[in-house]
């Protein structure tokens, strides 16, 4: 065995990245594109359909709109999600094994019998506001991967850490922000990001619980392609793409940033 | 700042399980007293009971006085030592160390002062700034004993704090624990299933089975004098032979077992009762081949070489007994000959149907 990699792997590799990036710079070229109609390579360099996007009300409003539902939505998933992963961990024994399971389901759910199914419950039967329903809605739709995620991170965490602690004069409260949550830390960072992702990113979900007045990005995106076939639609995946990379350094740096300062 | 801890009558159980069932124990004002018994016998069990991660399901716990029994364990002021270090990751040697003064609310500076000085008593001040993830096993458990001493807990307590590390580690640092107990006096609770590592370090040692408390005594005591069969088995008295008593002369006693009579006095085993066992280590049975000797006829089977003398397995009307022979005389399989009790090397237990 040499220390560096077969040539076998390496161009493997390179065809991986290469099958992940291609569909992201045709995306980019198209929404560079001056013409009318979405086409690549792009003809001629423009950014008049990223001011497009702006002049359309409709997305500014659900740009907005999205963003506060995955923001809130995650920040409540994780309100929820973060207790649930430390309760399944430290009283794994104790606990009933399907309790864990119950976490997991709304996953194996399709996610358009999942959406479905809160249109039923929220809207239809009680009436619940659209924003309160997207919200809920994507609250629960995140929540899963919320709890995945952390209880990993969690299931290599020693608890006798814990109790180390607590004999030592630490109440338990008290112990979990400073002693659970910073060894953590890294499965709390990246809970936090897939859940916004996958909140800014969903149509199944957000296509039964939007209403009138109300819509999240990628149902607008969908409504605009419907009647419009202009470079938009691409200046918009990458103005998503491009909130969704930076929540990622935001996140890191803050969470990061202070955890490490505890 | 040494204070006595005193168990009394405390059972625990994991729910409908019973773990521990009616347990005293008293330990005095800076003794070290080791609690050993195999694996699951409740030794764990027993700590957490003390630092307050178990409540017992009846009993109270008292340290100095001080009724602990529905006492929160951030509470109780107890030093905890585990198997596994335990040291928080995200911080480094010294702030592990300084961790329990920080809830006790000392300064920074103060509490710099005393963690530095209490790593200097472990050997470690160089590693200070370190992260716990960059040090040897025997390294990590010096800093989780610098961090549980610092804060001078009136008790403290280990859970097999060495047996994740290799044999020569295990001494020296068991003497170097015993060491640092004595000079701050310090009452302690030593958990292992090490015999020689408890006999070795502790001022007494109860010894522990399913759950209850066996025999708890001076490690010197426990070798030469233990209480029952249980106990006797687990420091070595290999052979256990039932007797029965046929005459009374006074101090001695003449007691008889299938194939041999014994005259016992009472003045070096004490009151002998009608039924009794008499146990003995292998060293405390002689293999006599002198057909007159006054012993067990035995059958000799399976030889085995010790260094100091040669073992062997032997059939008897009695069972299935041990007994060492001298190393110039080898005795091959199938040899007859005689078991001859050495008076001073056994002792004598109650019946177990009698306890
Ligand atoms: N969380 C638990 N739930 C149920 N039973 C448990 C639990 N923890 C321990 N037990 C049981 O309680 C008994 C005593 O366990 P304990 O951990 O005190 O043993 P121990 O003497 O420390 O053993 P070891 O030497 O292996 O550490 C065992 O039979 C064990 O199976
Ligand atoms: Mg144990």
């Amino acid at each position: 065995m040499s220390d560096r990699p077969h040539p076998i792997l390496i161009a493997v590799a390179a065809l991986v990245y290469l099958f992940l990036m291609l569909p992201l710079v045709i995306v980019v070229g198209a929404a560079l594109s001056d013409t009318t109609y979405l086409t690549f390579p792009p003809q001629g360099l423009s950014l008049r359909w990223f001011e497009n996007i702006f002049a359309i009300s409709a997305f500014r409003r659900t740009i907005v709109t999205s963003l506060q539902i995955a923001f809130t939505g995650t920040l409540l998933a994780l309100l929820i999600g973060i207790p649930a992963a430390y309760a399944l961990n430290r009283f794994r024994v104790e606990l009933p094994k399907w309790l864990g399971t119950l976490f997991v389901l709304p996953i194996l759910v399709p996610e358009i019998v999942f959406g479905f199914a809160l249109l039923k419950s929220l809207t239809v039967g009680t009436g619940v506001p659209i924003f309160a329903a997207l919200l809920i809605g994507h609250t629960l739709l995140v929540l899963p991967y919320v709890v995945r995620v952390i209880s990993a991170s969690l299931a290599s965490f020693d608890f006798s850490i814990e109790e180390a602690a607590i004999s030592l004069g630490s109440a338990p409260v008290k112990t979990f922000f400073t002693i659970v949550l910073p060894n953590v830390r890294a499965g709390v960072i990246a809970a936090f990001i897939l859940a916004f992702i996958t909140s800014l990113n969903d149509v199944s979900v957000s296509l039964f619980l939007t209403g009138p007045g109300i819509s999240t990005l990628p149902i607008q995106i969908l409504a605009h392609v419907e009647q419009f076939f202009d470079p938009t639609v691409a200046s918009v995946s990458v103005l998503l793409m491009f909130l969704t990379v930076a929540v990622m350094v935001v996140v890191e740096r803050t969470l990061g940033l202070t955890f490490l300062a505890k | 700042m040494t204070q006595p801890l005193d168990l009394h009558a405390v059972s625990a159980h994991y729910g409908t399980t019973k773990v521990l069932e009616d347990l005293s124990l008293s330990v005095q004002a800076g003794e070290l007293v080791s609690l050993l018994g195999a694996s699951g016998c409740g030794k764990t069990t027993t700590l957490r009971l003390i630092a307050g991660f178990l409540s017992p399901t009846a009993g109270s716990i008292q340290l100095g006085g001080r009724d602990l029994t529905r006492l929160p364990p951030h509470k109780r002021d107890i030093g905890l030592v585990f198997q596994n270090y335990a040291l928080f990751p995200h911080l480094s040697v010294l702030d592990n160390v300084a961790f329990g003064l920080k809830q006790r609310d000392i300064p920074s500076a103060e509490r710099r002062k005393r963690a530095t000085a209490m790593l200097e008593r472990v050997g470690l001040a160089a590693l200070a700034d370190r992260a716990p993830g960059a040090l040897s096993g025997g390294q990590k458990q010096r800093v989780a004993l610098a961090r549980a001493l610092v804060i001078e807990p009136p008790l403290l307590m280990f859970d097999e704090p060495l047996s994740n590390l290799d044999a020569k580690l295990r001494v020296d640092m068991r003497v170097e624990i015993r060491q640092l107990q004595r000079s701050n006096g310090t009452t302690s609770v030593y958990v292992t299933h090490d015999q020689e590592e408890a006999f070795s370090i502790s001022d007494r040692v109860a010894i522990m089975n399913a759950g209850r408390l066996m025999q708890f005594d001076k490690p010197e005591v426990l070798y030469r004098r233990p209480a029952n069969p249980f106990v006797a088995r687990f420091v070595g008295f290999e052979n256990i032979i039932p007797f029965k008593v046929i005459s009374r002369d006074g101090e001695m006693v003449t007691a008889e077992t299938a194939g041999m009579t014994l005259r016992l006095s009472q003045a070096v085993y004490g009151a002998i009762p009608d039924t009794f066992l008499l146990a003995t280590r292998p060293d405390g049975l002689m293999v006599s081949t002198d057909p007159a000797a006054k012993g067990l006829p035995a059958q000799l089977g399976l030889r085995t070489y010790l260094g100091r003398a040669y073992q062997y397995q032997c059939e008897t009307s009695a069972g299935h007994l041990v007994a060492n022979g001298s190393l110039t005389t080898p005795l091959e399989a199938g040899t007859g000959v005689k078991l001859v009790p050495v008076p001073e090397q056994c002792t004598i237990l109650a019946t177990e149907d009698a306890r």
